[in-house]
């Protein structure tokens, strides 16, 4: 079977195709938060990879010489001098101009001191609308075809359970929510113990003092051990080198977190590294229209996360694992 | 009679043949050149060429990577009797056993190689130049016993060879310390790769403690297995004397072997299906289906009829004595172990998903031409370390070299 034929017998959400219906009516909910959207999901089929199409490169990628030897024998993120960070922070941006013909800026923004980010999704307010992955994809700079990389997966599970194994991924219904369905987002839960860490062979991947586990994709070897031990399926691939238009590039990126990813290594939620330092909300966040993402410094006792961690009965994920995650669940 | 001497009458010898052997390693050439071309392919497109994905994201190729440490490992078993039991006629083909070993490990270390999404980052492995992940990586952990299994395999039996070759009887007392490292060294390899499967609480289906003991189980299956048949293949090649009892004493090995992995297979089987839980889905999609979903059901049935059609045969006395019968429950074996400990292995692990989805494998023909092509490399590395040994040990090269 030549990979042209290689067929995905599932469907893959893809955000650009997302519809939204915003005429029709629904009764507004006590806390004020318009829910009137619903959300027409259209039918997307299988859809094949076509590798013959994919862009060949040109020898070096159309990079200069000294680049390439830059590249190869970048150090590793933690090991680099400011000096050495400038310099692969230029290179990123070249390559980004060369291949997407964009204008990038790559920046390297330190962990802020005293912060330690955690999140908590109230799920009785998610409604499965999905706006978190269109933002996320947008965001992060992810590839646009269907099959391409998502950070988040909002499972649409069955009342009365909180089964994984049964619940659906690829919900698409006229409109959402479903009777007797409720939504569980699932992301990077950024464990404070991560199994990935621990599976990475050359420590490509680390958690930073503000608690955000990020990957240098200039040091991964691809091994791709870190996904086999992640239980949340955090982790994504770059099976290829994901194609972005360059008019949906979102040119502030970070070093550790959006930037255009090359081919052959692993990436994940980065609790988006590139706003949250520098005092921004995360793109999900942003994007959620029901209010149901509360983000914030775990270390700051008036923070919301905080109260909501005081005040609400909250749950982990698989917290049996031992992952201490930092990444909660609650409900009204 | 320099080492380089040594070095270099090797290499001739192994160059040397006749034109059966020639074409043999023409055919051998041919098809990794193949592998190299579509090898290319995938480095210039990367792993999309396969048909893995980010929901089964190990596939053929660590499969074969799996199956093949328990090859590597399996040669323990002539080396216990050979250098700790002083058995004569297993210390006659012990060197071929190494050679084996040494072919399987390089083919098992190529498996990984080809996995990997940035090969040119290979260096960043090396402690000091790089960042080796050492001791808590067990992926770090199969580099380092990988590695030193190699270097034990190529470096004692080296040694050896060329004392013979000046003339001379290796004192094995020198070499003991050596050997014996190389034995705790074999269960080792095999123990950490299962090991770096079953440390993944992520995984229910990997995440037993019976694991490791299935992979040595089965390795000492599919290692005396392949043995056998290649050195009755060699017996009638190479016009090297092979003691039926080598044979006799392999296959006992090797039903003995095969009745534990069974009675294991079953043992988890019962585990997992009695008060069947979530733990127990990937099993339920190997054997069963999941959904229906279950690509790999007739594939380890087959394992499990290949598997219990050769236990029977080599239970029975007069077939296992029997040269071809027993080489039918050798094929059969290696075969049915392969898809056990390979695919079987390997691609439930992640079916479903941690977040409980069912996406499905089959690879692709490009990553099975990869793959065909890594297995010629090791076919080619056995054969041409064979041929020199071989006329080492029975002093033709010596004969030579003194004329």
């Amino acid at each position: 079977m030549s990979n042209n034929d290689k067929v995905f017998p599932l469907r893959f959400f893809d955000p650009r195709r997302t519809a939204r219906k915003d005429s029709e009516a629904v009764p507004e909910q006590p806390d004020g938060v318009d829910h009137a959207r619903r959300k027409l999901l259209k039918g997307l089929g299988t859809v094949g990879v076509a590798t013959a199409s994919a862009a060949s490169s040109p020898a070096w990628g159309g990079a200069t010489l000294k680049d390439t030897w830059g590249d190869f024998f970048q150090d590793h993120y933690q090991r680099m001098s400011p000096d050495e960070i400038q310099a692969a922070l230029g290179r990123i941006e070249r390559r980004a101009k060369q291949r997407y013909g964009v204008d990038i800026q790559c920046e390297n923004t330190p962990p802020q001191p005293g912060v330690v980010f955690g999140y908590a999704i109230n799920i009785s307010r998610c409604q499965g609308y999905r706006d978190c992955v269109s933002a996320c994809v947008e965001e992060n700079n992810h590839g646009r075809d269907p099959e391409s990389t998502q950070y988040i997966r909002v499972l649409e599970m069955d009342q009365g359970s909180r089964s994984l194994e049964r619940s659906e991924h690829y919900y698409d219904p006229e409109t959402v929510p479903v009777e007797g369905k409720y939504y569980l987002p699932v992301q990077c839960q950024q464990c404070d113990d991560p199994p990935c860490v621990k599976a990475c062979p050359v420590q490509a991947t680390w958690m930073e003092p503000d608690g955000i586990v990020v990957v240098d994709y200039n040091w991964c070897i691809g091994c791709r051990y870190c996904m086999t031990a992640c239980p949340y399926w955090a982790r994504h691939f770059n099976w290829k080198e994901p194609d972005i238009p360059a008019e949906d590039m979102n040119p502030n990126t970070h070093y550790l977190g959006n930037r255009p990813r090359p081919k052959g290594v692993v990436e994940k939620c980065h609790f988006c590294i590139q706003r949250t330092r520098k005092g921004q909300q995360p793109a999900c966040m942003e994007a959620c229209p029901t209010g149901a993402r509360v983000f914030g410094n775990l270390m700051d006792p008036n923070s919301e996360i905080r109260y909501i961690l005081a005040n609400k009965t909250v749950f982990r994920l698989k917290e049996e694992l031992g992952t201490e995650p930092k990444f909660w669940y609650f409900t009204d | 009679m320099t080492l380089f001497n040594f070095l270099r009458d090797g290499v001739r010898e192994m160059l040397r043949g006749g034109w059966l052997y020639r074409i043999w390693l023409g055919v051998l050439l041919i098809v990794i050149v193949i592998g190299v071309g579509f090898y290319v392919n995938q480095l210039r497109f990367g792993l999309v060429t396969t048909g893995m994905s980010d929901q089964v994201s190990w596939g053929f190729y660590i499969a074969n990577f799996a199956f093949l440490v328990g090859v590597a490992a399996s040669a323990v078993l002539l080396v216990v009797p050979a250098y700790v039991f002083h058995r004569k006629d297993i210390k006659d083909v012990v060197l071929l056993g190494e050679g084996m070993a040494v072919a399987a490990v390089v083919t098992a270390m190529l498996f990984v190689i080809v996995d990997m999404g940035r090969p040119d980052r290979l260096w960043h492995m090396i402690p000091l130049l790089g960042r080796f992940n050492f001791p808590i990586s067990l992926l770090a952990w199969d580099v380092v016993v990988l590695t030193g299994y190699l270097l034990l395999n190529l470096c004692i039996p080296l040694l050896m060879l060329f004392t013979r070759y000046r003339g001379g009887e290796p004192n094995l007392n020198l070499y003991f310390p050596f050997i014996l490292l190389a034995i705790v060294w074999a269960i080792s390899i095999h123990t950490v790769t299962a090991f770096l499967f079953s440390a993944n609480s992520a995984r229910p289906f990997w995440h037993t403690a019976l694991l490791g003991p299935r992979f040595i189980a089965s390795a000492f299956v599919s290692g005396p297995a392949l043995f056998i048949l290649a050195l009755q293949l060699i017996r009638r090649t190479a016009n090297y004397p092979v003691s039926p009892k080598v044979i006799d004493t392999l296959a006992i090995i090797m039903t003995i072997a095969l009745q534990i992995s069974l009675f294991f297979v079953i043992a988890e089987l019962f585990t997992d299906f009695y008060n069947e839980g979530e733990h127990a889905a990937s099993v339920h999609y190997l054997y069963l289906g999941l959904e229906g979903f279950q690509a790999l059901r007739p594939w380890i049935w087959s394992a499990l009829a290949l598997n219990i059609t050769a236990v029977i045969i080599l239970m029975i006395h007069p077939l296992r004595r029997n040269r071809v019968t027993l080489s039918l429950a050798c094929v059969l074996a290696f075969v049915g172990i392969w898809i056990e400990k390979g695919m079987g292995l390997v691609v439930p692990g992640f079916i479903p998903t941690p977040l409980g989805e069912i996406f499905e494998y089959t690879p692709t023909a490009n990553e099975i031409l990869i793959a065909i092509g890594c297995w010629s490399v090791g076919i080619l590395i056995f054969t041409l370390l064979a041929k020199a040994g071989i006329s080492i040990e029975t002093g033709r090269l010596r004969q030579a070299a003194e004329q």
